[in-house]
């Protein structure tokens, strides 16, 4: 497992109050949303400052979000291109 | 609820050590009551402190999804409004902004049970037990509402005071300002 | 069953510092956004923001300025513009209810006023001693149904007996509180907006007070409007998205109209919420359509406005009630194609048409939901 996917899993249990999980619970290729982790839309809004405060990446349009947060994987891959910190 | 111990009528149902902050005292009375509510942890303080005081509240009733909930306190949802000013320093967090207004409590608590009924926040210097009673009052009468939940919810600096109340045509209380204002004060000591 | 009127209103926005300006911006399709930029907004936002120095202006005629916050200037101006129309009126017997969801939360940063005015508590006490209400004021604070709540709350009041007549004012800020708030939630368009349309990009924010008189004292003018149905039901779906089939507004409705004791097709004419995001409008149109509404010709006066937040419904209600007293719809602006899934009667243009009832709803964060039955009283 690649340190930024488990950067990311733990972030995104910090930022996003997943309490109850543990960095062994969430599947790299598992559907975020929807049925996977059950993340609703605040969820997704609070994805994208993760993305500008943790990896300098502005999401100017939130429609990409669906692509780009489908996965840790999906989410790891988009940061690695376009991360600017 | 206050100072850190939780009542149910006049028995204590949980207490935890004062010294602790008002973030583990939440922690601790949603794993002693077995809330399993994943959702919880999302919350700000005055809804989490909703959340385990309506479920006591709930405990062993079937409520109607049209029980209305008329809640008041003195400071709105100035604790995460505070947090959200702090956060205008940066890059806003959209989880924190959504809990800047009062009624979400009431929002969370009929997510939870599946209530669909009239709301209402009000916002008063301390406890109004006539603007309570004479509210619900006019929704069991006039607007045949099966039950009501009122009560005083407020948290500030951290420190907080929570008080529901269950009112229906069965009960052993009979409504009126003195009974409720009397309730409150006995819980309060 | 008491009769519960609606009686003397004003309205203090962009558009004017009267209900007269207000209707007239309204009949000339005259809106109050404006495109804004400042150093934390750098890429701009368009919002209705009222002119300090104008408002301070009129503020002098009846105050000083320098003792009030923005927001308490506002809202005195609105009530005093009220009472002025009503001089007769008892403060000892006239109940005092105050509608705004953050109330003066621009003193969270700074100010030479005190910190405790941002109790909202304080400022309905600013407001009742300025101008010597005796009751204790009630003071709602539910998000954008505050101000529809407010009547609600009033009406129902004045039916039980607990006070013959009640004075309802509301206001919000365009505050860098709540902007930020929606901006986090890419919740904002920066071009005006667009309710109901398949080009709407978000909502603008704005800002208003607005007051009116309810009372169940029968006035002498025959031409009247009373409120006579009202209701709110919550979603019971997600605090901030709207319940997709649109429940809770479905239920208000329903509600309000069964009280009112009429159907949907005796509705003339549906002032709706129209927030101009895409989950809002959407649900309101699927309400709509549950409810039997789509032919009624129905308008937003959120691209007059931006959205007024606790001020909106009173806003919205007052301009309801005198669309029914001069049998007038006002253009739904900034309409250009429908883009909701289901059919709506959207009002296009201005026209005269003869009107008895009306429906007023509001959806907020929350799951809040709430809708209002207004009828014009003909006096056989």
């Amino acid at each position: 497992m690649s340190d930024l996917r488990t950067e990311l899993k733990q972030s995104i249990i910090e930022q996003l109050n997943l309490e109850e999980l543990e960095l062994a619970d969430i599947e790299n290729d598992e559907p975020l949303f929807g049925d996977g982790l059950g993340l609703d839309s605040i969820d997704a809004l609070e994805l994208i400052v993760m993305l500008e405060k943790d990896y300098g990446i502005k999401l100017t349009n939130p429609d990409h979000g669906k692509e780009i947060f489908a996965s840790i994987d999906k989410m790891a891959e988009y940061i690695e291109v376009n991360r600017t910190k | 609820m206050k100072d850190h111990r939780i009542f149910r009528g006049k028995d204590q149902v949980f207490k935890t050590e004062k010294s602790l902050d008002l973030d583990q005292f939440l922690k601790a009375s949603y794993k002693k009551l077995e809330i399993e509510y994943p959702k919880f942890h999302k919350m700000d303080g005055l809804c989490k402190l909703g959340i385990i005081a309506s479920e006591i509240l709930f405990k062993n009733h079937s409520i109607s999804s049209e029980t209305a909930l008329v809640f008041s306190n003195s400071a709105s949802s100035l604790e995460t409004d505070k947090k959200h000013q702090q956060g205008m320093g940066g890059i806003v967090s959209p989880a924190v902004f959504v809990y800047t207004l009062p009624n979400i409590v009431l929002g969370e608590i009929s997510i939870k049970h599946s209530l669909q009924s009239e709301n209402v926040f009000f916002i008063e210097n301390q406890f109004n037990s006539e603007l309570l009673t004479d509210y619900a009052e006019v929704l069991l009468e006039a607007n045949k509402i099966p039950a009501v939940v009122c009560g005083w919810i407020d948290l500030k600096n951290a420190e907080y005071d929570v008080f529901l109340c269950l009112i229906s045509k069965q009960g052993e209380i009979p409504l009126s300002n003195e009974n409720l204002k009397q309730t409150y004060l006995l819980e309060n000591e | 069953m008491k009769k519960i009127y609606l009686l003397e209103d004003a309205i203090i926005s962009p558009l004017g510092f009267s209900t007269e300006e207000n209707l007239n911006a309204a009949k000339n399709e005259r809106s109050g956004l404006r495109f804004h930029k400042n150093l934390r907004f750098p890429e701009g936002f368009c919002a209705g923001i009222i002119e300090n120095e104008l408002l301070a202006d009129a503020f002098l005629k009846i105050g000083e300025a320098t003792k009030f916050t923005k927001l308490e200037q506002m809202m005195l101006l609105a009530v005093s513009r009220v009472l002025e129309k009503n001089p007769k009126i008892d403060l000892s017997k006239t109940a005092l209810i105050i509608s705004t969801t953050k109330g003066n939360i621009d003193l969270l940063k700074e100010s030479s006023i005190p910190e405790n005015r941002v109790y909202l508590s304080e400022l309905g006490k600013v407001i009742k001693d300025f101008f010597g209400f005796q009751l204790e004021p009630i003071v709602i604070s539910n998000a954008c149904i505050s101000g529809g709540l407010a009547l609600a709350v009033a009406k129902r009041f004045i039916s039980a007996g607990k006070f013959d007549q009640a004075i309802v004012v509301g206001g919000d800020l365009v505050s860098e509180f709540v902007l930020s708030g929606f901006q986090s939630f890419q919740a904002m368009s920066t071009e005006p907006c667009r309710p109901f349309s398949i080009n709407r990009k978000g909502i603008n924010l704005g800002e208003a007070a607005a007051a009116i008189l309810l009372s169940s004292i029968k006035p002498e003018d025959p031409n009247i409007i009373s409120l006579i149905g009202e209701a709110s039901a919550n979603d019971a779906n997600h605090i901030s998205g709207p319940s997709r089939t649109g429940e809770g507004l479905y239920k208000s409705i329903q509600n309000a109209m069964r009280e009112a004791r009429i159907s949907a097709k005796e509705i003339d004419y549906l002032s709706a919420h129209g927030t101009a995001t895409g989950y809002n409008d959407e649900m309101e149109a699927i309400a709509f359509t549950r409810s039997g509404l789509e032919n009624v010709p129905m308008n937003s006066f959120k691209a007059y406005y931006g959205h007024t937040l606790g001020a909106s419904a009173i806003l919205e209600s007052i301009l309801t009630k005198h669309s029914l007293l001069n049998d007038e719809l006002y253009t739904s602006l900034n309409f250009d194609e429908i883009g909701v899934s289901k059919p709506l009667n959207v009002i296009g243009s201005f026209e005269k048409k003869e009107l008895r009832f009306a429906l007023k709803t509001a959806s907020g964060f929350g799951g809040c939901n709430l809708a209002l039955v207004l009828k014009k009283e003909i006096n056989e």
